[in-house]
C-alpha cells in the first residue's frame, strides 16, 4: 500500500513540476507585446547599431573628395591577415620634391576578421570602421574594394 | 598506461554483440565537429572514443608568425564563448614578460567584462542543455538574455562575439558612456529570470531523472584528468583560479567558489547555475567603483618580449585556460602553446560514460559544456 502511495506521489509532484515550468511558458504566451523578436529586414529603418559596432573598414572623405591617407603602409603591417594591400605613388611638388602618396588603398573585406588593429594603428586617423553589416554580394571580386576614390587627395596640413 | 590500450579500439576486439558507431563529426549535440566513436552494447555505452582535428586551424603554429596584438585576436575564435578572459590571457601574458603595470580602471573593466562573458556562456551552455535534453523552449530563454549581455559587448567592444577588447597594455576602448547604466540595469532584469530558469529546467521531472546520479567523475579522477573549471568543481576539486591565484581585480572581490562534491551530471548543472549568481555578485561589487584613469598604457609600435618563457592562466568559463609563450627576443614569438579547458575536460568522457546508456552520453557531453574551436584550435 505503501509504495502505492509513494508511486502516485512521485507521479503528481512529477506532474506539478512540469506545470510549474509550463506556467513560465504560458506567462509569455499571453502576453505577447513583451516579445524580444526583431522583425528584421522589415525593422531596417529603426535597426539601431551601436557606434563602435565593427562592420567595415572605411575611409572618410570630406565634401571636396579628400582623405587624410599618406600611404604610410602602418595599417598594411599591423593586419593580421594581409587584407590590407597599399600601392603608392611618387607626387612630384611644385619645388620639386618628390612625395609618396596614396595610389589605391586595397581592403579584401572577404578576409578582414575586424579587429580593428589597422584602424587603431593608423598614425593619421584616415580609416575607421563602418556600421554597414549586410555583406553579402553576388560575386565575391566585388569584395576586395579600393577605400580612396577615384581623383581623391590627401587633406591640406595631414603629415605622416 | 593499461587506460589508454583500454581507449585503442582495434576492430578485433570487439565481440559479436557490439558494435561501433559514429556519434558525429555532424551531430547536433556535438556541438560543432566532434567525432566520438562510440562502442555500443545494445544501447549501453562500453567505451567512447572522441577523435579530434575536424576543424584544427592551426592557431599556435599560425601565432609564430604574428606579433603579439596580432595574437590576442586569434584567440578570440578558440573559445568564443570566452573571448574576453582569452584575450585577457594573452594581454597578461604579455605585460607580464614585458612587466608593464596596466591602470586599475583597466583590471576593473577586465574582470567586469570576464565575468559578463562567463555569464553569456553559462547561459548559452544553459539553453543548449535544454535542447539537448529535448526541450527546446530553453533555447529561446537562455538566447532571449543572452542578448542584453552581447548588447553590451556591441556597445562598448564594437563586436559581439569576437570582441578583441583586452590588448597588450590595456584595452581597445573605453568603456561606453552607457556602459555601468545597462550593465546594472541587465544584472537587475537577470536577477528576475534566473529563477524563471530554475522553474523551466531544474527542478522538471524528466530533467532530473535524466541527470541526476548519472555519469559520475570522482575528485581523484577529475584531478587525474586534469579536468577544470565547472566540471571539475562539480567533483569537489577545488580549482578556481580566481580565488586561487588572483589576477586582474580578482582579489578585491567577495565571492564564493562553488564546490559540489557529488560529481554526477545534475551537480555539474548545479555548479554552473550557481556560478552565475557569484558572477552577478562580482559584476554588482565592481561596477560602481571603475576607479578614473587611463584604458591603456602607451605601448611601443613594435612589442618585443624579452628572451625567455613565459606563462599565463585565467580562468574561462569552462576551466584553466594557460598560455605559454616562448620567445627569443623579436616580435613574433619562437612558440606559443594554449593549454585549453575543453581538450583536458573532453578526454575524462571514456572514464565517465562506460557503463551508461547512450541517451546518458548525450547529457554528460552537455554538462561538459564543450566548445569544439577550443579542443581543436
Ligand atoms: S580590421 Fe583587422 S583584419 Fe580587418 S583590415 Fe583591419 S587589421 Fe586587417
Ligand atoms: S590608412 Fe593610415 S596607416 Fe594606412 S596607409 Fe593610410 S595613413 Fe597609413
Amino acid at each position: 500500500m505503501k509504495s502505492i502511495i509513494a508511486y502516485i506521489t512521485e507521479i503528481l509532484k512529477g506532474i506539478w513540476t512540469l506545470l510549474t515550468g509550463m506556467k513560465v511558458t504560458a506567462k509569455y504566451f499571453f502576453t505577447p507585446w513583451k516579445h524580444v523578436t526583431q522583425q528584421y529586414p522589415e525593422n531596417r529603418k529603426t535597426l539601431k547599431i551601436a557606434e563602435r559596432f565593427r562592420g567595415e573598414v572605411i575611409m572618410p572623405h570630406n565634401e571636396n573628395n579628400e582623405h587624410k591617407c599618406t600611404g604610410c603602409g602602418i595599417c598594411e603591417i599591423n593586419c593580421p591577415n594581409g587584407s590590407i594591400e597599399i600601392i603608392t605613388k611618387s607626387l612630384i611638388l611644385e619645388d620639386g620634391k618628390k612625395k609618396r602618396a596614396i595610389d589605391q588603398h586595397i581592403y579584401h573585406l572577404g578576409m578582414c576578421t575586424f579587429c580593428n588593429l589597422c584602424v587603431k594603428a593608423c598614425p593619421t586617423g584616415a580609416i575607421v570602421m563602418g556600421q554597414n553589416f549586410e555583406h553579402a554580394v553576388w560575386d565575391r571580386s566585388t569584395l576586395t574594394k579600393v577605400l580612396n576614390q577615384p581623383g581623391s587627395k590627401i587633406m591640406e596640413g595631414v603629415k605622416d | 598506461m593499461d587506460e589508454l590500450r583500454e581507449i585503442m579500439i582495434t576492430t578485433d576486439e570487439i565481440k559479436t554483440d557490439e558494435y561501433l558507431i559514429n556519434m558525429g563529426p555532424q551531430h547536433p549535440s556535438t556541438h560543432g565537429v566532434l567525432r566520438l566513436l562510440v562502442q555500443l552494447e545494445g544501447e549501453i555505452v562500453h567505451n567512447v572514443q572522441p577523435h579530434v582535428g575536424y576543424i584544427h586551424s592551426g592557431i599556435e603554429k599560425m601565432a609564430e608568425s604574428l606579433s603579439y596584438p596580432q595574437i590576442g585576436h586569434l584567440t578570440d575564435r578558440m573559445d568564443y564563448l570566452s573571448a574576453h578572459q582569452n584575450n585577457e590571457a594573452v594581454a597578461l601574458c604579455v605585460e607580464n614578460a614585458l612587466q608593464v603595470e596596466v591602470p586599475e580602471r583597466v583590471k576593473y573593466i577586465r574582470t567586469i567584462m570576464s565575468e559578463l562573458s562567463r555569464l553569456a556562456s553559462h547561459q548559452l551552455w544553459w539553453c543548449v542543455m535544454g535542447m539537448d535534453m529535448g526541450a527546446l523552449t530553453t533555447f529561446f530563454y537562455g538566447l532571449r538574455d543572452r542578448e542584453d549581455i552581447l548588447d553590451i559587448f556591441e556597445e562598448t567592444c564594437g563586436a559581439r562575439l569576437t570582441v578583441n577588447y583586452s590588448i597588450p597594455g590595456g584595452l581597445m576602448f573605453d568603456i561606453h558612456p552607457n556602459f555601468q547604466r545597462d550593465v546594472k540595469a541587465f544584472i537587475k532584469k537577470f536577477k528576475t529570470k534566473l529563477p524563471e530558469y530554475d522553474r523551466l529546467l531544474s527542478g522538471n521531472v524528466i530533467f532530473t531523472e535524466r541527470t541526476k546520479g548519472v555519469g559520475f567523475l570522482s575528485k581523484e579522477d577529475a584531478i587525474a584528468y586534469g579536468v577544470t573549471g565547472p566540471t571539475g568543481r562539480a567533483s569537489g576539486f577545488s580549482c578556481d583560479l580566481r580565488k586561487h591565484r588572483p589576477y586582474s581585480a580578482y582579489d578585491k572581490v567577495n565571492f564564493k567558489e562553488i564546490l559540489s562534491d557529488v560529481g554526477d551530471t545534475y551537480a555539474r548543472y548545479q555548479v554552473r547555475m550557481a556560478e552565475m549568481w557569484e558572477s552577478m555578485s562580482i559584476i554588482e561589487q565592481l561596477i560602481d567603483n571603475i576607479p578614473e584613469g587611463d584604458y591603456a598604457v602607451k605601448m611601443k609600435g613594435v612589442v618585443k618580449l624579452p628572451e625567455g618563457e613565459f606563462y599565463q592562466r585565467v580562468e574561462t568559463a569552462r576551466g584553466e585556460f594557460g598560455v605559454f609563450i616562448v620567445s627569443d627576443g623579436k616580435k613574433n614569438p619562437y612558440r606559443v602553446k594554449f593549454r585549453s579547458p575543453g581538450f583536458s575536460n573532453l578526454f575524462a568522457i571514456n572514464h565517465i560514460a562506460k557503463g551508461w546508456k547512450i541517451a546518458d552520453l548525450v547529457a554528460i557531453m552537455s554538462t561538459f559544456d564543450l566548445v569544439i574551436p577550443d579542443i581543436d584550435r
